[in-house]
């Protein structure tokens, strides 16, 4: 997932579903309101922590411009549905592990190559490469030969420095001709295709392999439908439509300035001011008492987005091994109340363990999320009670205090122990100790969806091993459903497995989920007609003046 | 008086080492944690990420080797890149004409109102005037600056549309009198204070009684015996205010989105870049270490008794 860097960010994590056409009511009748081809709009953005490399990636800033400069070979639609072939002309498969691309004849790049199937495979081999050193890599591992390619240091920080993998590329992808290329995954996995839409999986124009990844990132060319034209650090990116673009999604208008802010405050001011276009998250301080509705009227937008607050346990600490005293914990946290007081209604309750949002997920099916004091008490009292302070940590620097206080504050009152909340200073620190599983209470944890699946809110989280398992949960039972639904033929029976799998998490309560994230976001009177993307950026391509 | 200089600027030297070495010591040891816990989100960073990153910066080296390292590159004139490759140098280029505009125009308009009100509440006591310098820069002092900020960021950008609410690139003087009145609004009402004192305390000292005696003009009494006199703590004031400006706008430049030199500081805090923090922060010092000499020259200036050896 991707996290958010700005300052003074209220969300640490924020992204959005939903079809959203606002401030048309009066105006499309018009009939020229969407007519208008050369327009320029400025939204708001952040300095990207690094060049624009896909592959290496993992923040919002620059992962929104990433999105606007590339096309995938699948696209995922605004309105959070299963995703569509976009560069790809069919993605085929028997076994869902071995799967035959072909990708659309005549795309171009901004360079003015033609997008062809080496130029996926030696992306995503660049990307594998343990020595290059990218963050998304990951993203990679389902792949035959991934371990191939990796090595990891012998000595951790120490002086010795990792060997040179064993491979330079991975065995399992096979370029059959110019338009058609083989993957072979190392296991069964349905979800691959559904994976491809993510930033680490666009292609890359043979221009990178001649010159160094962090030159190419400050002058990044993709195959999307901007292209970049200049990029002032701290101040602005710009863009402007790639007129070669032969895929639906054309932009409607020309130009797009990304201005890049500090401070969520300044860009509201710019919105309200008529100088910034569009802001995808108006700050804290404008949504009290719903001010946000009052400034902006009809161009509010207001969304759901598929990404959970969730406190995790720390399950290798033996005071919470007991799966009765987890669930008695999440029983007694009145969600309801929270995200009325603490969020004015802008989140709401948490009622199943993967976002609602997401395909394959079920509503309604965390049952451990109601808030039932009697039950909560019960099942405390069969846990043999709680000796000590329970002390909920979350990171400092964003606003977390007032909802992790009130969770706290909830189970305190609820279960008579004493429980508190206690901020750990920066995200780095908090997520170091994470890292380190030594967090010794309950710990603020959030999960946006990489993909829309109901298979990433299972496989990182809750299968042993998985990649943001921190609190060390495993059940066999759990891990054995995971595989066989990531191994399914088909999406269908993968998330019937899966479903049977989040049945068994719902026993056992690894974590807690308390709200479903909101997105409030703004645009000025220019922009008549506006859609975001399933994760709440800015669709540009479907921007209206 | 230059080897009053000379020894001013020599010791310069090891105030400078001093201040990099403990900077550098407090930002890497200090702040305790690995750089990279929490890059990746809410995930560990892959591990070939953080072996290349390791090697890059030499993050397994001990905290002196990378302090001389460090050093050694600064005399070259290089400051080293940050995590994701950018030049430390062109941040610095680009940041710090920005904070520097902005705290010189906030100097200018401290300067001016400050010592025109300060001079002329000291001249009248308990005046109409003097009255209203004291209760607005009370109210002024009161406030805390991102009030002051956001008030008139509000009022002036957003509500009158007399000024943009933010900001350009283009740093243009119009659109920093905004900013520059807030950063410099609790100087300013300091240095009313000041002068108003100083002022009204050398106007019954002896030197002006005997030139209102001999008969001169009052302009030339005021503008030339008891203001020379009087200017000397309120230069003091203005001389230091420079660095303090300039490492305090971090508010100010938040507010309207001004690229300088606080928020790139206060990132490269959170994301633990000591080399960002100590180059921007060693230049500040230098800024301080600068200013204050020329404080100590401009005294011999205004006071025919300083005289330095």
């Amino acid at each position: 997932m991707r996290v958010s860097k700005r300052t003074s960010s209220a969300v640490a994590l924020s992204a959005a579903v939903a079809l959203i056409a606002s401030g048309c009511s009066g105006s499309d009748d018009g009939g020229d309101a969407g007519t208008s081809t050369d327009g320029a709009i400025v939204i708001d953005g952040t300095q990207p922590e690094v060049p624009l490399v896909p592959a290496n990636t993992t923040e919002t800033g620059g992962g929104a411009i990433i999105d606007y400069l590339w096309t995938g070979l699948v696209e995922y639609p605004n309105n959070g549905g299963a995703p569509q072939n976009a560069v790809a002309e069919s993605i085929e498969t028997t076994d869902s592990k071995v799967y035959t691309i072909k990708i659309k004849k005549g795309l171009k790049f901004h360079d003015g190559t033609e997008v062809k199937a080496a130029n996926f495979t030696k992306a995503w081999n660049w990307a594998a490469y343990s020595p290059n050193g990218a963050q998304n890599s990951s993203f990679f591992a389902d792949i035959q030969g991934f371990d191939q390619v990796q090595s990891e240091d012998p000595d951790g920080d120490g002086p010795k420095q990792a060997p040179e993998p064993a491979a330079k590329e991975m065995s399992g992808l096979k370029v059959i001709d110019d338009y058609t290329f083989e993957v072979t995954l190392a296991a069964p996995t349905a979800v691959f295709p559904t994976k491809l839409g993510y930033s680490a999986f666009v292609p890359l124009p043979d221009v990178f392999f001649t010159q160094k990844p962090d030159d190419f990132g400050r002058k990044p060319i993709g195959n999307g439908p901007v292209k970049f034209v200049s990029w002032e650090d701290d101040v602005m990116i710009k863009l402007t439509r790639f007129d070669d673009y032969a895929l639906r999604d054309k932009m409607k208008i020309k130009d797009v300035d990304v201005k890049l802010y500090q401070e969520d405050t300044a860009a509201y001011n710019d919105l309200l001011a008529g100088n910034l276009d569009f802001q995808q998250q108006v700050p804290v301080s404008a949504l009290a008492g719903d001010k946000w509705k009052n400034d902006l009227g009809d161009r509010a937008i207001q969304s759901t987005t598929p990404s959970t607050g969730i406190i995790a346990f720390p399950i290798y600490d033996p005071k919470y091994k007991n799966p009765k005293l987890r669930k008695a914990v999440s029983l007694a946290i009145n969600r309801q109340d929270i995200t009325e007081k603490i969020f004015f209604g802008n989140r709401t309750p948490a009622d199943s363990w993967a976002n609602p949002l997401t395909p394959g997920a079920k509503a309604g099916n965390c049952t451990a999320c109601q808030y039932n004091p009697d039950e909560a008490k019960k099942l405390l009292a069969e846990a043999g009670g709680f000796q000590g302070e329970m002390v909920f940590y979350y990171n400092a620097d964003a606003s977390h205090k007032e909802w992790m206080e009130a969770v706290a504050q909830s189970v305190k009152n609820t279960l008579g122990i004493n429980a508190r909340a206690e901020g750990i200073p920066t995200f780095a620190v908090f997520r170091q100790q994470i890292n380190a599983h030594k967090m010794t209470g309950p710990y603020r944890a959030g999960w946006q969806q990489d993909y829309p699946d109901v298979e990433n809110w299972v496989n990182p989280l809750y299968v042993t091993g998985g990649s943001s398992n921190d609190g060390l949960y495993s059940n066999k039972e759990v891990d054995a459903l995971a595989k066989q639904a990531s191994g399914a033929k088909n999406l269908d029976e993968a998330h019937a497995k899966f479903a049977e799998a989040v049945a068994l998490i719902d026993q056992d309560v690894p974590s807690i989920p308390v709200y479903f994230q909101g997105q409030q976001s703004g645009h000025s009177e220019k922009i008549k007609k506006v859609e975001l993307t399933n994760v709440g950026e800015i669709d540009i391509t479907s921007v209206e003046l | 008086m230059g080897r009053y200089l000379l020894r001013r600027l020599l010791q310069l030297v090891p105030v400078f080492i001093g201040t990099t070495f403990m900077i550098y010591y407090l930002v890497w040891v200090m702040v305790p944690g690995d750089p990279f816990a929490g890059k990746c989100g809410e995930r560990p960073c892959p591990p070939g990420f953080v072996a290349m990153m390791t090697e890059k910066f030499q993050l397994d080296q001990p905290w002196y080797v990378q302090y001389a390292t460090y050093m050694k590159n600064l005399f070259q004139g290089d400051f080293g890149t940050t995590w994701s490759g950018r030049s430390i140098n062109e941040i610095i280029v680009a940041a710090y004409p920005n904070t520097l505009k902005l705290a010189l125009v906030a100097l200018a308009i401290e300067a001016v109102i400050g010592l025109t009100a300060g001079v002329l509440s000291g001249l009248r006591r308990n005046s109409f005037l003097d009255n209203l310098v004291l209760v607005s820069t009370l109210f002024l002092i009161a406030l805390p600056i991102f009030v002051i900020g956001f008030l008139l960021q509000w009022l002036f950008g957003v509500q009158w549309h007399i000024v943009e609410p933010t900001v350009s690139s283009e740093m243009r003087l119009s659109e920093l009198i905004v900013p520059g009145f807030v950063l410099g609004s609790a100087s300013m009402a300091y240095i009313a204070r000041v002068a108003r004192t100083s002022i009204s305390e050398n106007r019954r000292s002896d030197y002006v009684r005997t030139a209102i005696a001999k008969g001169l003009p009052m302009r030339r009494v005021v503008g030339v015996h008891l203001l020379r006199n009087s200017l000397i703590p309120v230069v003091t004031l203005l001389g230091t205010d420079l660095g303090a400006l300039m490492g305090g706008a971090i508010v100010t430049e938040g507010i309207f989105n001004i690229k300088g030199i606080g928020g790139t500081v206060y990132r490269a805090i959170t994301t633990k870049e000591s080399a960002t923090v100590v180059s921007i922060v060693v230049i500040l010092v230098v800024v301080y270490l600068v200013m204050n000499l020329l404080v100590d020259l401009l005294y011999a200036a205004l006071d025919p008794r300083i005289r330095y050896e």
